[in-house]
């Protein structure tokens, strides 16, 4: 008999005031084609706030889509939130304008992948199949 | 002798033997517009026979208004050329307009910081990152003297960026106005004041949507009194459009929601008249450019029957979509960069031949940088070489008359209607907003045309098609924080706080409160309040505690 799969959680989140959430809308419809479970948080989050969203919701990856250019101080806040919370198993993903030169900062950091605009679906998806341990 | 029944029939056999002789037993694939109306693959004589010349079409500068709104268009005066642009500081922000008054622009836009259109204080450390970056930061009335310091505001237009605290804005205008010994009947401008599109997609939303439309109605009465010359509000299509609804759906909402702006205004007894003269619109310019001629015609044609038809208007002012047009940035690449000049040019000449009038064209590298110098005069260059060495200027509604645009002008009328009318079925706009149907709607068209890009059916050339095998995209040069803006702002706070009288901040802020818990427009008490240099953060906060918290509609 077939094992039935534990679908993937991911919470996509948009922290700060930036307003231009679409890229991370059609993100989280995505996914949820993709047989995950995929929440959507919301404008105006603090990290805070994400990083109780995350647990409540118990979800394997936060998604954070950053179009300011503030990647680096948030993704930086949000790995310490999480090891303080102690839920360091819950991967860290960004998205949204994020230079190709701070990549392998945000990745020796912790983050566990990024997805500039115009990363394909395709490679989210199977990136997060592979990545999750379910 | 040909009648006209004879010339229409001698045309239709004509085309019968040109599809039996050219076409024959071809497959000819079919083709849709980017909002996917069906095209034919010619057009003819007869495909304008069902629209009324006189009843539809007409002359610019007369009902219904189709082929533009005034007389001559561009002959003599052409659209305005205004480049939206944003400076850190008030210092900053008042050296520039000066240099720009300086070279003859007496139009001068303002573009805040997400803080200032937020409701946030630059001392408040939650938002510390923001300030100053996407524009200037106003925390008191003391900011608003300092961008205009030296300028006399009855010598210029002012074009303010800004949302739920339109009024704050404005109240803080005024006052400059006064302190300048300006009679505020002489200053104008316009305020972008619409937060139905706040809530679609641009996000700067503070308050719900019943106390925003009477903040909105509160100004626009405001202003009918006391501040004639200012435009009270821009209605647009443009973020809804960015945001992935398609040429017919931004129409469609644009214009319901200035359905529900005028009801609102209405309500309170003011004529039709009194002040649909002063509304303005705000359209993007996209890339298939018959479709969006044709969408600017229809979008005229509609405005001017609603006005006419629906509210009663008289006077032909209230009947003129006047609209300013941001060429569209979301159809540019990233990578080679320059091809994006290409897709400016045509986006802007969408919007000129459109009829545009008053047009920002988008620099080249906007899709991964802030604009530098260069990619900011080229896109007013762009601007220049369409008015000056092109002579599409001369003639009014130039494309008017073509067979395939009439037919689309047609076309898109309908069509925009059809989706206003299952709008007012639903409740109105305002309803569809609060149930989310909008987004919806609009999400699902983004989601199609994201896929539809990542699969290569919609082409982007050089990203997904011809791609160049030795070219890699350009690194992006964002606009790093700075520091020292910031610390400017919470000192330049910290020392209006401390000069001024705490119990009036008080007592005004109490007036606000008590005038925004009953009828009173909130003008007055905000003109106050924003005199004894109550802060931005500090007036929303004391609105924010009657009206409550805008909460997103939950399902996505």
């Amino acid at each position: 008999m077939e094992e039935k799969k534990i679908p993937i959680r991911v919470l996509i989140a948009k922290p700060g005031l930036d307003g231009h959430d679409m890229g991370a809308k059609v993100v989280v419809r995505a996914l949820r084609d993709a047989g995950m479970e995929a929440i959507y948080t919301g404008l105006r989050q603090s990290v805070d706030q994400i990083i109780r969203a995350a647990v409540q919701e118990d979800v394997d990856v936060i998604g954070l889509s950053v179009l300011s250019g503030a990647h680096l101080g948030l993704a930086e806040k949000t790995l310490k939130k999480l090891k303080e919370e102690r839920v360091e198993d819950k991967l860290l993903i960004l998205g949204g304008v994020i230079p190709r030169e701070d990549v392998p900062r945000l990745k020796e950091i912790g983050v566990a992948e990024v997805f500039p605009v115009g990363s394909l679906f395709t490679d989210i998806v199977a990136f997060l199949e592979k990545a999750v341990k379910k | 002798m040909n009648s006209p029944a004879e010339i229409k029939d001698r045309i239709k056999r004509e085309e019968e033997i040109w599809r039996q002789e050219c076409l024959g037993r071809k497959a000819v694939p079919e083709e849709r517009s980017t909002s996917g109306l069906p095209l034919k693959i010619v057009y003819t004589p007869l495909d304008l026979d069902l629209i009324e010349f006189s009843e539809k079409i007409g002359f610019p500068g007369k009902y219904p208004f189709t082929r533009g709104v005034y007389p001559t268009m561009y002959r003599g005066n052409f659209w305005t050329m205004r480049q939206y642009a944003g400076f850190a500081t008030p210092e900053e922000t008042n050296r520039r307009y000066k240099n720009l008054l300086a070279q003859g622009q007496p139009g001068l836009s303002v573009a805040f910081d997400l803080p200032t259109q937020c409701g946030y204080d630059s001392d408040n450390p939650l938002i510390e990152e923001e300030v100053g970056k996407v524009g200037v930061a106003v925390d008191t009335l003391r900011d608003m003297e300092i961008i205009f310091e030296g300028i006399p505001l009855d010598r210029i237009t002012t074009s303010f960026t800004i949302n739920p605290t339109a009024s704050i804005i404005l109240a803080m205008y005024i006052a400059v106005a006064e302190k300048q010994g300006v009679p505020v009947a002489k200053i104008g401008g316009t305020l972008q004041n619409d937060i139905l599109k706040e809530y679609l997609a641009r996000g700067t939303q503070i308050f719900p949507p019943r106390p925003s439309l009477r903040l909105i109605a509160d100004l626009i009465e405001y202003c009918k009194d006391h501040v004639p010359k200012m435009n009270t509000i821009s209605i647009s299509g443009y973020h809804v459009r960015e945001a992935g609804a398609n040429a017919i759906q931004e129409v469609a909402y644009c214009l319901s929601s200035a359905v529900v702006y005028v009801e609102e205004v209405l309500k309170r007894g003011m004529g039709i008249d009194e002040f649909a003269p002063r509304l303005s619109f705000i359209f993007s310019c996209g890339l298939d450019l018959f479709e969006e001629v044709a969408k600017f015609r229809a979008a005229r044609q509609l405005w001017a029957e609603i006005a006419k038809e629906k509210f009663g208007a008289r006077d032909p002012r209230s009947m003129m979509l006047r609209f300013f047009a941001g060429t569209m940035a979301s159809c540019y690449t990233a990578r080679e960069p320059l091809n994006n000049i290409v897709r400016a040019t045509v986006c802007a000449l969408s919007g000129i031949l459109g009829g545009v009038n008053a047009l920002h064209v988008t620099g080249y590298d906007e899709a991964y940088a802030t604009p530098t110098e260069d990619s900011t005069r080229m896109a007013l260059r762009v601007q220049q070489i369409l008015a000056y060495e092109t002579g599409i200027s001369k003639v009014a509604d130039p494309l008017g008359g073509s067979y395939y645009l009439e037919s689309l002008t047609e076309r898109m009328a309908r069509e925009i209607s059809q989706v206003m009318k299952k709008i007012e079925e639903d409740g109105g706009m305002l309803a569809c907003i609060e149930k989310g149907k909008i987004q919806q709607a609009v999400l699902q068209q983004a989601y199609e045309t994201t896929k539809a890009i990542q699969k290569g059916e919609k082409v982007r050339v050089g990203e997904n098609r011809f791609q160049a095998k030795d070219i890699r995209e350009p690194d992006l040069a964002l606009q790093k924080a700075d520091a020292d803006v910031l610390r400017h702002q919470v000192e330049s706070l910290r020392r209006v706080k401390a000069e001024r009288d705490e119990q009036k901040v008080r007592e005004a802020l109490a007036q606000v409160k008590e005038a925004a818990s009953s009828a009173q427009n909130l003008l007055p008490s905000l003109i106050q309040a924003v005199k004894v240099y109550a802060t931005n953060g500090e007036m929303v906060n004391a609105l924010k505690e009657v009206f409550g918290e805008y909460k997103e509609a939950g399902n996505l």
